[in-house]
Parts: C-alpha cells; sequence; structure tokens
C-alpha cells in the first residue's frame, strides 16, 4: 500500500525514531513521545486560543493523542513519513476535545509544522481536568502506570516492589493501557 | 499544578515506552481475511435461502445477465481498496474516488442502450421486474456477515471518519453480495438493476453508516 513516490521507508527523524521503537528501543519511543508531546501541545494550544476556549482541557488532549499514537501504530506506513500519521491524529484528537467541550463549529487545525518556535511553556492555569484519563484505570493499573514512570523505574524494580513478576508486570501494563482506550471509546459511545 | 500535569503527561509517555511491543498487525492480510469470513457467511446465506436461477445455463450466454456482474465487480473492487486505505488516518482518497465512477457510467451506458432497443411500453414492466422485494431483502441479508466481518476488523484501525468509513463498508459488503444475488435474480435488464440494485445497496450503506458511528470511533 505504500504511494509509488515513495520507494523506500521514509529517513526523516521521526520515521528512524518510530522503527527503533517498533524495534524495541524504549529510549528512541520515549524522546519521540516527549518529542511528539510538545508539538501537539503547541497545535492544542493555537486551536483552543483560536476558539477562545479555556486551556484546561488541552493536556487531555495531548494525552489522548498520545495514546492513540501508541494503540494505533501499525496504521502508520513505515514507507511514509511520521509527521503527517502524527498530524492526523491529533488533530483527530484535537477536535474531538473541543466538540467535547461543546464547540460547535472547530476552525481548520494547522500541523505541527507550524508550532516549530511555540515553546513548550509552563502553564501556570491549567490542567486541573488532566487527571481524567488516568482515572479510567483500576488503583492496581494506576498504581502499575505510575511505579513505572516514576524517574523512569524500570520494569523489574516495579515488580519487585509490587511483589509481582516481570511478566505480570508488562501484562498488566499492557492491559491496562489498552484499557484506556477502550474507557475513551466508552467515553465518547 | 502545571507540575502535577508534566508528571502525569510523562508517566503516561514512560508507561506507554515499557509497554512491550506488540506482534506486527498487517492491515493488508487481515482485511482479506475479514473479507473471505465475510464470503464465506454470505455463500452459507446463499446455499441455504437463495441459490442459482433454474435456467441458469442459457442465461449466462446473455449480456445483460453477464453485465450484472461486471458491474457489482466494478463497484465491488474500488470500494474495498478504497475501504482498506480508510483504515490509515492520514488517507486520502486520491484516484480510487474516480474509479468509483466507472460503474454508475457503465450502468448509465447500458440503461441508455436498454431504452432504445426494447419498445417504450416494456420500459415499466422490465423496470418493476419480477421480485424486487427479493432484491432488496437478500441482497442486505447475504451482505450483513460481510459488513460484520469488515467492521470488526476496522477497529484495528484508525478511520478519520467513522460514520463515513462505515457507509463505505455496508456499499463494499451490498455489492459483494450482489454478484451473488446476480445469479439468483431473474430480471436481468439494465432498468431493473439500475433502480432496485441501488436501493438494496443503500439500505447497507445506511446500516454501514450506523455501524461505523458506533464501532469505529477511536
Amino acid at each position: 500500500m505504500s504511494a509509488p513516490s515513495a520507494p523506500g521507508p521514509a529517513d526523516d527523524p521521526w520515521s528512524k525514531m518510530m522503527r527503533a521503537a517498533m524495534a524495541g528501543d524504549e529510549g528512541a519511543y520515549r524522546r519521540l513521545l516527549m518529542d511528539i508531546a510538545r508539538r501537539v501541545r503547541g497545535m492544542a494550544r493555537a486551536a483552543f486560543a483560536r476558539a477562545r476556549m479555556g486551556d484546561a482541557d488541552i493536556e487531555d488532549a495531548v494525552q489522548e493523542t498520545l495514546l492513540a499514537i501508541h494503540l494505533k501504530r501499525h496504521t502508520w506506513d513505515p514507507n511514509q513519513k511520521l509527521g503527517p500519521w502524527v498530524n492526523a491524529i491529533a488533530r483527530h484528537k484535537i477536535v474531538d476535545a473541543m466538540r467535547r467541550k461543546g464547540a460547535r463549529k472547530v476552525a481548520p487545525i494547522e500541523d505541527f509544522e507550524e508550532f516549530l518556535a511555540a515553546p513548550e511553556a509552563e502553564d501556570p492555569h491549567a490542567l486541573s481536568d488532566a487527571r481524567k484519563l488516568m482515572e479510567q484505570l483500576t488503583p492496581r493499573q494506576r498504581e502499575i502506570v505510575q511505579s513505572i514512570s516514576l524517574d523512569g523505574q524500570s520494569i523489574a524494580a516495579t515488580a519487585a516492589r509490587l511483589s509481582m513478576s516481570e511478566v505480570a508486570v508488562r501484562v498488566a501494563l499492557h492491559r491496562a493501557l489498552k484499557a484506556l482506550g477502550a474507557a475513551w471509546r466508552r467515553s465518547i459511545a | 499544578m502545571a507540575e502535577v500535569d508534566r508528571v502525569r503527561t510523562s508517566e503516561l509517555i514512560a508507561a506507554l515506552a515499557a509497554d512491550p511491543v506488540p506482534e506486527k498487525i498487517r492491515l493488508g492480510p487481515r482485511f482479506a481475511a475479514a473479507a473471505a469470513i465475510g464470503l464465506v457467511g454470505a455463500l452459507a446465506l446463499y446455499a441455504l435461502f437463495v441459490g442459482p436461477r433454474p435456467d441458469i445455463a442459457e442465461a449466462v450466454r446473455t449480456v445483460r445477465f453477464n453485465l450484472k456482474f461486471l458491474d457489482a465487480a466494478a463497484l465491488a473492487l474500488p470500494l474495498m481498496l478504497l475501504f482498506v486505505r480508510l483504515a490509515r488516518p492520514d488517507a486520502r482518497p486520491g484516484a480510487l474516488a474516480l474509479w468509483l465512477l466507472a460503474p454508475f457510467l457503465l450502468l448509465a451506458a447500458a440503461v441508455a442502450v436498454e431504452l432504445a432497443v426494447i419498445p417504450r411500453d416494456q420500459w415499466l414492466p422490465r423496470l418493476v421486474g419480477q421480485n424486487w422485494m427479493y432484491c432488496a431483502t437478500m441482497i442486505p441479508m447475504m451482505a450483513a456477515p460481510i459488513l460484520a466481518a469488515l467492521i470488526a476488523t476496522m477497529r484495528l484501525g484508525a478511520p478519520q471518519h467513522p460514520t463515513l468509513t462505515g457507509a463505505i463498508a455496508g456499499a463494499a459488503s451490498a455489492s459483494l453480495a450482489a454478484l451473488l444475488y446476480a445469479s439468483h435474480c431473474p430480471d436481468d435488464s439494465p432498468l431493473f438493476v439500475a433502480a432496485w440494485y441501488p436501493f438494496a445497496t443503500l439500505i447497507c450503506v445506511g446500516a454501514g453508516a450506523l455501524a461505523g458511528r458506533r464501532f469505529l470511533r477511536w
């Protein structure tokens, strides 16, 4: 299904990072998602500002975008650049977030390329609602998700702390992430 | 406050990065399998409730009969390709959208020829045919398993427009079902085909759109 104009794998930095991530490079994946989060935050902030909506839900849109990127990464064609695919997902999620907040008509959202210079500014008044996504998890799942991320605590350390096997932690983590996606679908059904 | 959030997004990222790499999902083969499973279901319904018309041996030698299959195939092929493409969030229909005109042009030309070669008092009987109700129920019935398999598989995808994608699945499944139904249907006139096959297809399009709205959000 590759376009004839792209005979080989795309070799821009994001595409390379995503290929490394899909081959199991956790570090590359983390850096890529951080990078994407910054760009998507800029996109979302601009879209919310244009619609004169408060920025309380920007971080929700960012997190939902990241989760969708993760759960739908098999829909990326490695022969195409990652950027347009990320843009499409981010737009979809930002529009969803805005509609949920009652926006009737959503102006077209610009690609993240427009926000190259957007600083990842600290946002003093954001974010009271940003916990929503994580709150969809059971306490145990939430514990695992948070534990793994505390200063980069590894799966092994988390397993030891919670007296679980590493495999069990990985399985629980995977289930938790899928549960996030399912909870999200239920919330819009 | 901002600190709380910053931590949470980075928590999510850490969790996503720690998630084991899943087994590779290849969408093309998944959709091919879905179409095959759906067709098996449709064939079973065909064998149970529909079956070929008794005079099929003679019918296959007529242009009108064969045109029904050509038209259904000309619709099914671009629709299926378009549907699979829409699994990607950054999909563009591109030239496939133009291909979709082919079956309509073909049918329009056939209708024009039919109107020219048969007497005027035959137009209405040919248009109404013998069993349009049958056409309008059998095609959706056989399309149902195909539609279900396509929608279920599309849940793996990330279609930008869930309702539209579901509607296209409905049209694709109807055109595949029409391919089977055409061998049963005793009405071969392009006038009948142009009136009732699209009618049956629209029923499936509606069902597909509803299913897409319900099941293809992500």
